[in-house]
Order: structure tokens, then C-alpha cells, then sequence
């Protein structure tokens, strides 16, 4: 009961959150009310008793990769008067196709698609369980590969974000490491044999 | 013997590649040589031939040399039938050949296109010579299409003129009317038959007497009438038979050399031969041999009438060819196939005589060719002169002459035949008598005779011709004169071509006049007894006084009949006709096809069109590709949407 | 208790809203960036919802992996974003057309 009045009160800040992103003047209005979404988001994950992937939502997505956006947000010297024309023009359309994917996931819904009545109520969990150990347990044995993947798709995500922003700066003196290990002591000194004070 | 055969055929084709293809390496006397020689030892064999098959008695051969191809379960073979008909053809056509090849050697003396003449020429015989010795339809059809290539190639010699070309490409066209209708004849009979070799189509002739072919689905025609007509028409185009004549007076654009060869000897005579070959199917459809009759007929009198009103010596003795060519398909029709060859063996040498005699009167003259500029020619050139005059009298079958002896075996033939259209034929053999004596010695006595009409420059050139050009003249004099009165008896009655020829004995004519034949003399003391005589003698009388005597009465016969005169000038109409009905509204449909069909629907709709309907398109398209992410993510959704949609609705 | 409609009726609102986002935020390719994580977060919604009521943890792993995949491509998305701008000084959607037809 009590949870059904926290996921109805959650949900509508999340409603009222997105569409405070979509509809916000200031991008950096819009970027912390996305924060918000996804706070909003983790706490209805773990009234549905996925409270591993609750937190990760607030460490990763928050943590990261909103902060991420809001480093760019004030990184980027925008001009926040052009922002704020040309709504208005595109209510109509918007709104259209809103409206038709609500009404079509709505057909879904209300149809006849969802198995009836057994789907009213959660199953009930079992005793002890662990939404983290399950998901361990799977992760690591079935999905152990994919887990590696994705590993790696991090790994050339962030590659790839610093080669493209990368730039040098000019003037600048950088250090190439392996360039120094490889120099020979005949590319820096050269001797020199010299008679004895013979001529002046 | 097949080695033997082999040679006679294939002799005048090497010797024609070697001197096409020589060029400078055989250079002329090469080419001329060569040539000759392959054309003379063909000659010699064929003798050889004869004489084995007439003396020592040598059946007839027919073998086949190699399989070509085999296209299901008909095989297409080189082979050769030599029997009498075909070992006389050969003769014919070979002496012939020798004759024109030696004579080209001094009327072709200046020409630069001196070794592609004698090429062409030896490929010619080869061709004829493959088509009288071939033993099966596909073997007879290349030798027809191989001569019609040769003739429009040499028609057109003289590739530079206008009028050549015209002439050149007319009778090939004009014979491919007739080939068609002549592979049809054939497609009829492998149908009926199942085989193109002579020997097994004869044998089952009377399967095609039995069958019927389908023209549309509520017509049937037997398929021995079908198929007769149709060969006989492609007889009709190679023969210059009416309504299919008009080339042979336009072939007279070729040099001379070939006018005597091809268009008097042996290219025209195929027809002839032909049906004669074909004699035990044509037997077997009276209608068939009515239309031959009647056609032939036709001929005979009504391409005489032209001879008279025309001018060039040469179209003369060219419109002289179309009508003794009727005489022979007059014969064929009348079951007398065996007097259509002796017509066919005697015409060969006396008219080959009269285009080259013509020839060297044309050569005197600095190729002047028109009649009206002649005249008085005896004294410069009496060779000439009395070799044409052999010529003229075997041409309109004065006593004694070969000519006499065919043509009066062929009048007399058609007297006894009773097929429908014989009356009608037999007046018109018989008045094309009169009308034969009258151009013949028009042209005779306007050339050799009466005033003198060159111009002075000429006229000091005038002298005889050299020793390559009279000697052929005097030797085809020799059988013009002769070869009649030996041969026939042999070759109508006394059953020389017994194998080759068959004759159904309703029709036997031949057969009913050798009852009554007496020997050579008897036949010509009895011949004062008939009409073709003295209408002959009435006809050189008549070209004596109006073109010699009095050519005012000439002058005034034409005023008064100037509607007949028109009419024979424009050829009856048969050349306007063609080119304005036939040939003009084809060239137009093709050019209409090309400017709708080809460049408007092909080239503008389909293949520009096709082009012009993409860049339309892409055209359109490309307000797709906005550049702006939120068109392409709303394409996205759009595509989202409807998958949703459609598996909504799909359940 | 919550039911499952009712999640499930959550997750499809916050992704209409987000698509509706995209379209009305032409000036601003951060927001539409926003957006697109918004889209991604209704999606997990509903695979978190379906794990639980069905009571497969196979779900729950698919957020996991979605959750990698949206971090790595929001951080490449930024990186383009910000070389972008270096070039253009301008995050108006309208301004990058070059791949116009």
C-alpha cells in the first residue's frame, strides 16, 4: 500500500522532471533536471526490488555520465538568447507523434498482449534473496563473455573520446619518451681531436 | 571418282581465293593464269566425265562427300548426283566459264579491278558447279545463294557508280524474294518427307501427294502444288521469269564478260535446271506445271516486245534472255523437260556469243553502247561481224542451226501438250517467233548495216578486236552452228537423260514426237511445213525494211501506235511499280520505325526515359536528406510507429 | 501493489516524452543528446519491470549492458560534440546540415 503511494508520487516527478528537460529554457536547467530523472528512476527501481541496478543508475548514469554532460553544458560557451526562440513552431508535430507512440504502447498495454490477471501482482521473491548475488552469479557464469565485451567497449569509448578531442597546443614541449631512450651517445657528442697549443 | 568430282568442283575455288587473295604477290598474269587453268582442267574432267558416262557407260554417282552437320536426325552433307543431266550441265557450264575467262583477258585489259574480275568469276563456277552436281536441297540452296552473291558482287564491279550499285543491289533483292519462297518449297518437303536428299524425297514423293499444307486455319493446300509453286518461284526470281524479271536488264551494268556468263549461260539457267532436276515431284501437280506453262509464256512474248523499242545493244539481247528463258519454262511446263535442256545447252552457246560479240563491238566502239550511234560496222569488224551473225540466225532458229533445232522441239512439244493454258502458251511461243526475228535483226542491221552514226573520232579508232576477245567468239560459233543437229536425237528421244528425267506418260509429249521423228534432215525439210518459219523469215523481213530500208517507216509506225510505244518504254510498268509501291513505302515504314520506334519509344522512353524517371525521382528524394538530425530521427520514429502498427494489427 | 500496466504505462509516457524532446529541441544538440538518454532510461524501465514480474534476472543483466552502452556512446557523443563546436562555435541543430542532399 505504502509503496504504491511512493511509486505514484515518484512517478509523477519523473513525468513533471522530463518534461522540465524538454521544455527548459537554460540548458543547464534542463541538465540537472535530468539528474533528477534518473534519482527519480533509481528510487522506483528499488521498490522494484532491483536496488543493484538503482544504485548503479545513480553512480554510473548520475555519477558519471551526467556529470560528464554538465561539464560540457559549462564548457561550451553558448548563446542562451538563442536558445530561447522557435519553440513554439513545433508543438503541433511533437505533440502527433507523442501522442501516437503513447497510444500505441497503450494498445499494447490495455490489449490483450499481457497474459491477464497473473501479471496484476509481483511473484512473491524468495527468502533471503539477493538481487545483487543473482545478478553476480549470472553475470559471471553465463554472460562472462559478454561482461568482457563490455569491458572493452568502455575501454574504446574512452579511447576514442580523448582521440578526438585531442589537439596540441602549439609551443608546446612534449616528451617523447621512447624518442629519448632510443638516442645514442654519438647523436649528442662529438669528439673532437685537437692539436696542442701548436698555432694560435 | 569422288576424287574426280571433288577436283571439278573445288579447282575454281582455290584458283578464285588465290587470286583474290594474292594481290601483288600472284600479281595480273598470275590471277589470269591461275585461274584458267582451274577452269580448264574443270572443263577437261567434265569431258572426261561424259565421255565415261556416255561411251564406256558409267552409271550414275551419287555420293556424299562430307557430313556437314546433323540437326535433328536431318543431316546436312556435301554430296554429288552426276547423271546425265547434271554431266551436261557441267559441260555447259564449265566451257562456258573457260571461254568468258579467256575473253576477259582482253576486254578487262585496262580495268584496275583486273584480278578481283578473274576471282570473282572462278568463284562463280565453283558456285554453279557445286549447285548442278549437288545431290541433296541444302547443298542445291547454298550453290543458288552462292551465285546470287557472286552476281550481285559482280553486277556491282564497278563499285564507283550510282547506277551499278542500284543495279547490283535490285537483283539481290529481287532474288531473295525468290529464295524465300524457294526455302519455303523446301521447308515443305523436309516436312512432308523428312529428308533433303534427292534420292529419298524422290522416292517418297508420294507422301507429299498425300499431305496438305495448312496456309490458314480454313485453307489447305495439297503440298505438292505448295511446294512446286514455291520452288518454281524461286525459279521464277533466278530465271527472270514475270513478275520477277526486272533485275536482268539492270544486271547489264556489270562488265560484259559476266552479262554472257551469268545473266545468258548458266546463272539464269539454274531455274531451269532446277525444275528439270525436280521433274518426278513437278509431275505429280498439274496446277503446278499449268503456272510454269503459263508464266513462261508470258515470258516469252511480252519481254520479246520489249527487245524491240530498246536502244542498248546490250538490254537488247538482255530482254532476248528473259524471252528464251521463257521458251525453256514454257518447255518445263509442257512436260518436255528433256527439249528445255536442249534449249537451255543451245541458248547457252549462242547467246554467251552474242553478249561477247556484243562485247567487242562495245570495246571498238570506246564503250558506246547505244544502237542509235552505231551502224556500218561490217567493214571494221568482220570477225565480229559473222560471228554475230551465227548468233542472231541460231537465236531465231534459222534451218540448220542448234537454235532451230531446240526451239522447234520446243514449239512443237507445247502444240502437243494438253495441259489447261497450253493453247494460250503455244500462241505466244509461236508469235514470240516473229517478234524474236524482229529485234534480233534490229539490232543486227542497226548495228553492222546502213549508215554510218559515229562521231569522227570513233570512228578512226574502229578496228578489230585482238585475238583473246574472237577467238572465244569463233569457238562458241562452232556449236551454235552444229552441236543441234548431232545432238537431237540422243538427248530428246533416244532417252539420254533416262535416269534424271521423269515424265508421267499422260504427259510424255517427247514421247508422242519421237514416234514421228525421222532423223535430223526429215526434221528440217518438215519445219517448212510449220508457221515458226516463215514467221521468223516474216520478222527479218520486216526489221529489213523498217530499220535498214526505210527507218521512216519506223518513225511513223511509232507515232501511230505512241500509247504501245509508251508502254513498252516504261517496261509495262513493272520497275515504276516496284520501286514507287514496294520499295519507297518500305524505305518509309523503316524510316517512320526508326524516328517512332528506335528514337522515340527505345532510345527516348526506355533508355533515356528510364534515365530521366531516376534523376525525376532521386530528384525528389533528396528533400529526404535534409541534413538535419531531428528529420532523421523523426524518420526513426515514423519507421517505429508503423512496425508498431503493423504488429497491432497484424494479431 | 504496484502492477505491471502501471509501470509499463510509466516507461511508454517517459518515452513519448522524450521522442516529443527531440523534436521540439532544434537550437540545442545537448538537449536532444539529454533526450536520448532519457529514451534509453524508458527502455530500461520496462526491461527492469518485465524481469521482476516474470521473475527472470536475465532482464536485469540486459539494463546492465544497456547501461555500459549508453554510458560509452554519451561520452563519444560529447567528444563530437565538443570538437563540433570548436569548428562551428554553434550547438544549433540547424546550423549542421552538410550532409544535405
Amino acid at each position: 500500500m505504502f509503496a504504491t503511494i511512493l511509486f505514484f508520487v515518484f512517478s509523477a516527478v519523473l513525468v513533471a522532471a522530463a518534461l522540465g528537460v524538454i521544455l527548459a529554457k537554460n540548458q543547464v536547467h534542463a541538465a540537472m533536471l535530468l539528474v533528477l530523472c534518473f534519482f527519480d528512476s533509481a528510487v522506483i527501481w528499488l521498490l522494484l526490488d532491483a536496488e543493484f541496478l538503482g544504485i548503479v543508475l545513480v553512480l554510473v548514469y548520475v555519477g558519471a555520465v551526467m556529470v560528464l554532460f554538465l561539464f560540457v553544458v559549462m564548457m561550451l560557451d553558448v548563446n542562451i538568447e538563442e536558445l530561447r526562440e522557435g519553440l513554439a513552431g513545433y508543438w503541433p508535430l511533437a505533440a502527433a507523434v507523442a501522442g501516437f507512440v503513447v497510444f500505441a504502447i497503450v494498445n499494447v498495454i490495455v490489449g490483450r498482449h499481457l497474459g491477464g490477471a497473473a501479471l496484476r501482482a509481483a511473484p512473491a521473491l524468495p527468502a533471503h534473496y539477493s538481487n545483487t548475488r543473482a545478478l553476480g552469479v549470472a553475470l559471471f557464469t553465463r554472460y562472462a563473455y559478454p561482461t568482457q565485451l563490455a569491458a572493452v567497449i568502455l575501454l574504446v569509448a574512452s579511447v576514442a573520446a580523448i582521440v578526438l578531442t585531442l589537439r596540441r597546443r602549439p609551443g608546446g614541449k612534449p616528451q617523447n619518451v621512447s624518442e629519448q631512450v632510443r638516442v645514442r651517445a654519438a647523436d649528442r657528442v662529438r669528439i673532437v681531436k685537437m692539436p696542442f697549443g701548436r698555432r694560435r | 571418282m569422288l576424287a574426280i568430282y571433288l577436283t571439278i568442283a573445288l579447282a575454281p575455288l582455290a584458283a578464285a581465293i588465290a587470286a583474290g587473295l594474292g594481290g601483288r604477290a600472284i600479281g595480273r598474269v598470275g590471277a589470269q593464269s591461275v585461274t584458267i587453268l582451274a577452269v580448264a582442267i574443270s572443263f577437261a574432267l567434265s569431258l572426261y566425265v561424259l565421255k565415261r558416262m556416255l561411251i564406256d557407260g558409267m552409271g550414275p554417282f551419287n555420293g556424299t562427300a562430307f557430313t556437314w552437320l546433323v540437326s535433328d536426325g536431318v543431316p546436312m552433307r556435301v554430296g554429288f548426283l552426276i547423271d546425265r543431266l547434271s554431266v551436261l550441265m557441267m559441260v555447259v557450264v564449265t566451257f562456258v566459264s573457260l571461254m568468258v575467262h579467256i575473253y576477259t583477258v582482253g576486254y578487262m585489259h585496262d580495268d584496275p579491278g583486273y584480278q578481283r574480275f578473274f576471282s570473282y568469276i572462278s568463284l562463280f563456277t565453283f558456285s554453279m558447279l557445286m549447285l548442278v552436281m549437288s545431290n541433296n536441297f541444302m547443298q542445291l540452296f547454298f550453290g543458288w545463294e552462292a551465285v546470287g552473291v557472286v552476281s550481285y558482287l559482280l553486277i556491282g564491279f564497278w563499285y564507283t557508280r550510282p547506277t551499278a550499285i542500284f543495279a547490283s543491289l535490285k537483283a539481290f533483292l529481287v532474288n531473295r524474294v525468290g529464295d524465300f519462297a524457294f526455302l519455303l518449297g523446301i521447308a515443305a518437303i523436309l516436312r512432308c518427307t523428312g529428308s533433303l536428299d534427292y534420292a529419298n524425297v524422290f522416292a517418297g514423293a508420294q507422301r507429299i501427294v498425300a499431305a496438305h499444307v495448312q496456309i490458314t486455319p480454313t485453307l489447305a493446300w495439297p503440298a505438292i502444288t505448295f511446294s512446286c509453286i514455291c520452288l518454281f518461284i524461286g525459279a521464277m526470281a533466278k530465271s527472270a521469269q514475270v513478275p520477277l524479271h526486272v533485275w536482268l536488264p539492270d544486271s547489264m551494268e556489270g562488265p560484259t564478260p559476266i552479262s554472257a556468263l551469268i545473266h545468258a549461260a548458266t546463272m539464269v539457267t539454274a531455274g531451269i535446271f532446277m525444275v528439270a532436276r525436280m521433274s518426278p515431284l513437278f509431275e505429280l501437280s498439274a496446277t503446278a506445271l499449268s503456272t510454269v506453262l503459263v508464266i513462261g509464256a508470258t515470258t516469252a512474248l511480252f519481254m520479246g516486245l520489249l527487245g524491240v523499242v530498246n536502244n542498248d545493244i546490250k538490254r537488247v539481247i538482255a530482254y532476248s534472255t528473259i524471252s528464251q528463258l521463257g521458251y525453256m519454262t514454257v518447255a518445263l511446263g509442257a512436260s518436255a523437260y528433256s527439249a528445255a535442256i536442249f534449249h537451255l545447252m543451245t541458248h547457252a552457246f549462242f547467246k554467251a556469243l552474242l553478249f561477247l560479240a556484243a562485247g567487242s563491238v562495245i570495246i571498238a566502239m570506246h564503250h558506246e553502247q547505244d544502237m542509235r550511234r552505231m551502224g556500218g560496222l561490217r567493214k571494221y569488224m568482220p570477225i565480229t561481224y559473222w560471228t554475230f551473225l551465227v548468233g542472231a540466225l541460231a537465236l531465231i532458229g534459222f534451218p540448220g542451226t542448234a537454235g532451230f533445232f531446240s526451239k522447234d522441239a520446243l514449239i512443237d512439244a507445247v502444240h502437243g501438250s494438253r495441259l489447261p493454258g497450253s493453247g494460250y502458251a503455244y500462241f505466244c511461243v509461236v508469235v514470240g517467233v516473229f517478234v524474236t526475228a524482229l529485234y534480233t535483226f534490229r539490232m543486227f542491221f542497226m548495228t553492222f548495216h546502213g549508215a554510218e552514226r559515229m562521231d569522227r573520232q570513233t570512228r578512226e579508232h574502229l578496228h578489230e578486236s585482238p585475238w583473246v576477245v574472237t577467238a572465244p567468239l569463233i569457238l562458241l560459233a562452232i556449236p551454235s552452228a552444229l552441236v543441234g543437229w548431232f545432238t537431237i536425237k540422243p538427248l530428246l528421244f533416244g532417252g539420254f537423260f533416262a535416269g534424271a528425267i521423269q515424265v508421267l506418260p499422260a504427259h510424255d509429249v517427247l514421247k508422242s514426237m519421237g514416234a514421228e521423228y525421222r532423223g535430223s534432215a526429215a526434221f528440217l525439210v518438215q519445219a517448212f511445213t510449220a508457221p515458226p518459219l516463215w514467221l521468223a523469215a516474216t520478222g527479218v523481213f520486216v526489221a529489213w525494211l523498217f530499220f535498214l530500208k526505210k527507218p521512216a517507216l519506223a518513225d511513223a509506225a511509232e507515232n501511230r501506235f505512241r500509247w504501245l510505244h509508251r508502254l513498252l518504254v516504261d517496261k509495262y510498268g513493272f520497275d515504276w511499280f516496284y520501286e514507287r509501291l514496294i520499295v519507297d513505302a518500305a524505305r518509309r515504314l523503316g524510316g517512320g520505325l526508326w524516328r517512332f520506334g528506335d528514337e522515340g519509344v527505345i532510345d527516348g522512353g526506355m533508355v533515356n526515359g528510364s534515365a530521366r524517371v531516376v534523376g525525376w525521382f532521386s530528384s525528389v528524394m533528396r528533400y529526404a536528406q535534409s541534413g538535419y538530425l531531428y528529420h532523421y530521427a523523426f524518420a526513426m520514429i515514423l519507421g517505429l510507429a508503423s512496425l508498431l502498427l503493423w504488429l497491432l494489427w497484424r494479431t | 501493489m504496484i502492477s505491471l500496466t502501471d509501470v509499463l504505462t510509466l516507461s511508454g509516457a517517459l518515452f513519448a516524452i522524450a521522442v516529443a524532446g527531440v523534436f521540439l529541441n532544434r537550437k540545442n544538440i545537448i538537449v536532444m543528446l539529454m533526450c536520448i538518454e532519457l529514451m534509453l532510461l524508458a527502455v530500461n524501465f520496462n526491461f527492469v519491470a518485465f524481469s521482476r514480474f516474470l521473475g527472470d534476472i536475465n532482464g536485469q543483466i540486459f539494463v546492465f549492458f544497456i547501461l555500459t552502452v549508453a554510458a560509452a556512446e554519451a561520452a563519444i557523443g560529447l567528444a563530437i560534440l565538443v570538437v563540433l563546436f570548436r569548428e562551428r562555435r554553434s550547438i544549433n541543430v540547424e546550423d549542421l546540415d552538410s550532409l544535405q542532399g
